[in-house]
């Protein structure tokens, strides 16, 4: 479980967060929603320490991460695991060589154990065929995967997705949607995902965090999302002609 | 002036994060021999080839200069001994390295800034400067004092190769030249300028790089600002290690 505490973030006068309490839940998939830049990605960046919070708290699991040294956030660290939106892969490794990383600088593992576990983390995204092909020879989606295979990699705790369907078909998106889901089940980690796509939050949205504007509007689950009065929310959620008239629809049919 | 403090403060917290202890001994020692390959060996060629043309360079035009008869052929093999020994293998080499080597470097950790690999490094918990950054320094540390003594042989055989050819001076009274009075300290000197020299390049570029923000376009600004930046401080050093191990 995260536990976040009254954050604020500004830069220069700019302010980008303003006062975020929430608390993200072990075992399901948090998504934080909303505009581009309505402050989720740096919502998220201050949640891994990549940026620093002016003001509140970030609890893991009981432990104040806002308030540790470098020393002991690397040790906290370790219990994550993150995709970037663009996969974030090491150019100059193979596959399987990206999967290896983490195993190699903090496993105490053998070779032959590093190598199984590599593999098996492939295997779990579906991409054990492409373990000796290199980054710039694999579409968006494998990249995608083989970034969950190398967050996967050391068992982590947490798990952080920043826009993980971005540049992806709806086919491709719906694919990491249910594997980031599977994931999240079966590892029983606290998953967090950034996006702005409709899809996924209907598909895995457990519990979703609506930010506009830095603050924190709203927030529920994919089925009470259908009923929100928020009206900031209704008009983010409910952009497209097509969109209000699905929710005219379900309200109809209720 | 504020801005170039600021340059400055910067650089200085990020080379001691650069240099505080590392993760996993082995792994910094794979990745140091890798950087041997890729900066240090890989050079070769270049500083070879720049090192023939500017002995040759010297030798002619010390030639074309020394008209008067009193003053003996031999100080041609002698001018291009010492000019290759104090300056030209380690600074005008260095210079050279600056822009390959330095252009390299901030290019490559600037697409690993722009593309969140770095990001990536510090989400696992990586000190990610220690690891991108330290292995390049102690690999140009290491091998760049070789390229300057690859330098400083294949340009003195430039030099004897080009008055030979053309008829400038006899085989006999170039090495006559090359071997008279010569001062094994120049050497050192050298030397010593190189291993500072090979600190500049790395640190600076690899400055440019990590600090680099935006898409294709500031990597393409940082690796040049590298080039630029990095040249300067050499021949700032030049001036500064020349004083303190020249001056009388």
């Amino acid at each position: 479980m995260i536990d976040v505490q009254n954050i604020s973030k500004s830069f220069a006068d700019k302010v980008v967060l303003k006062n975020i309490n929430v608390v993200f839940e072990t075992g399901k998939t948090n998504l934080i929603i909303g505009q581009s830049g309505s402050g989720k990605t740096v919502l998220m960046k201050s949640l891994v320490g990549l940026i620093e919070v002016d003001e509140g708290s970030i609890i893991y699991d009981g432990r104040n991460f806002t308030a540790m040294n470098f020393r002991e956030r690397k040790e906290v660290r370790k219990e994550f695991g993150m995709v970037f939106q663009g996969g974030a892969l090491f150019d100059s490794l193979n596959v399987l060589q990206n999967v290896l990383f983490p195993l190699n600088v903090f496993s105490t593992m053998s070779k032959s154990e590093k190598l199984d576990r590599a593999h098996f983390c492939l295997k779990r995204v579906n991409l054990e065929h492409a373990a000796h092909l290199f980054p710039s020879e694999i579409s968006g989606g494998m990249k995608k995967r083989v970034a969950i295979a190398r967050a996967i990699a050391l068992n982590p705790k947490y798990l952080f997705f920043d826009e993980p369907n971005s540049g992806l078909d709806p086919q491709t998106s719906i694919v990491i949607d249910n594997l980031i889901k599977e994931i999240t089940e079966e590892y029983q980690t606290t998953t967090i995902i950034n996006t702005h796509d409709m899809n996924s939050v209907m598909e895995i949205g457990e519990k979703i965090v609506f930010i506009y504007k830095g603050n924190k509007l709203w927030e529920g689950t994919k089925h009470d999302i259908m009923h929100s009065d928020c009206p900031e929310l209704n008009d983010f959620i409910f952009a497209s002609e097509f969109t209000r008239l699905i929710k005219k629809n379900i309200k109809n049919l209720t | 002036m504020r801005m170039l403090l600021f340059h400055i403060g910067r650089y200085v917290l990020l080379m001691k994060k650069v240099f505080s202890r590392p993760e996993k001994g082995r792994v910094y020692i794979n990745q140091t021999l890798d950087e041997l390959v890729t900066i240090g060996f890989n050079s070769v060629g270049i500083v070879v080839i720049i090192s023939i043309f500017m002995g040759a360079v010297i030798t002619l035009q010390t030639a074309y200069n020394l008209e008067n008869p009193l003053i003996p052929v031999y100080l041609i093999g002698l001018g291009t001994r010492d000019s290759m020994i104090l300056e030209f293998s380690s600074t005008v080499v260095g210079l050279v390295l600056a822009g390959k080597v330095g252009s390299n470097i901030a290019s490559e950790i600037g697409t690993m800034r722009v593309t969140e690999q770095i990001d990536a490094l510090e989400i696992m918990g990586i000190n990610s400067a220690s690891y991108l950054i330290l292995p390049k320094i102690l690999a140009a540390v290491f091998f760049f004092p070789f390229l300057t003594i690859i330098s400083m042989f294949v340009g003195i055989f430039g030099g004897w190769a080009a008055g030979v050819l053309t008829g400038a001076i006899s085989s006999t009274a170039f090495i006559y030249g090359v071997q008279y009075a010569f001062v094994p300290f120049y050497v050192v000197y050298a030397l010593i300028k190189t291993v500072v020299f090979a600190f500049i390049i790395v640190s600076v570029s690899a400055y440019e790089g990590y600090y680099c923000q935006g898409g294709a376009l500031e990597v393409g600004r940082a690796s040049t600002k590298a080039v630029v930046y990095s040249s300067l401080v050499i021949l700032l050093f030049n001036v500064i290690i020349t004083q303190m191990m020249l001056a009388k």
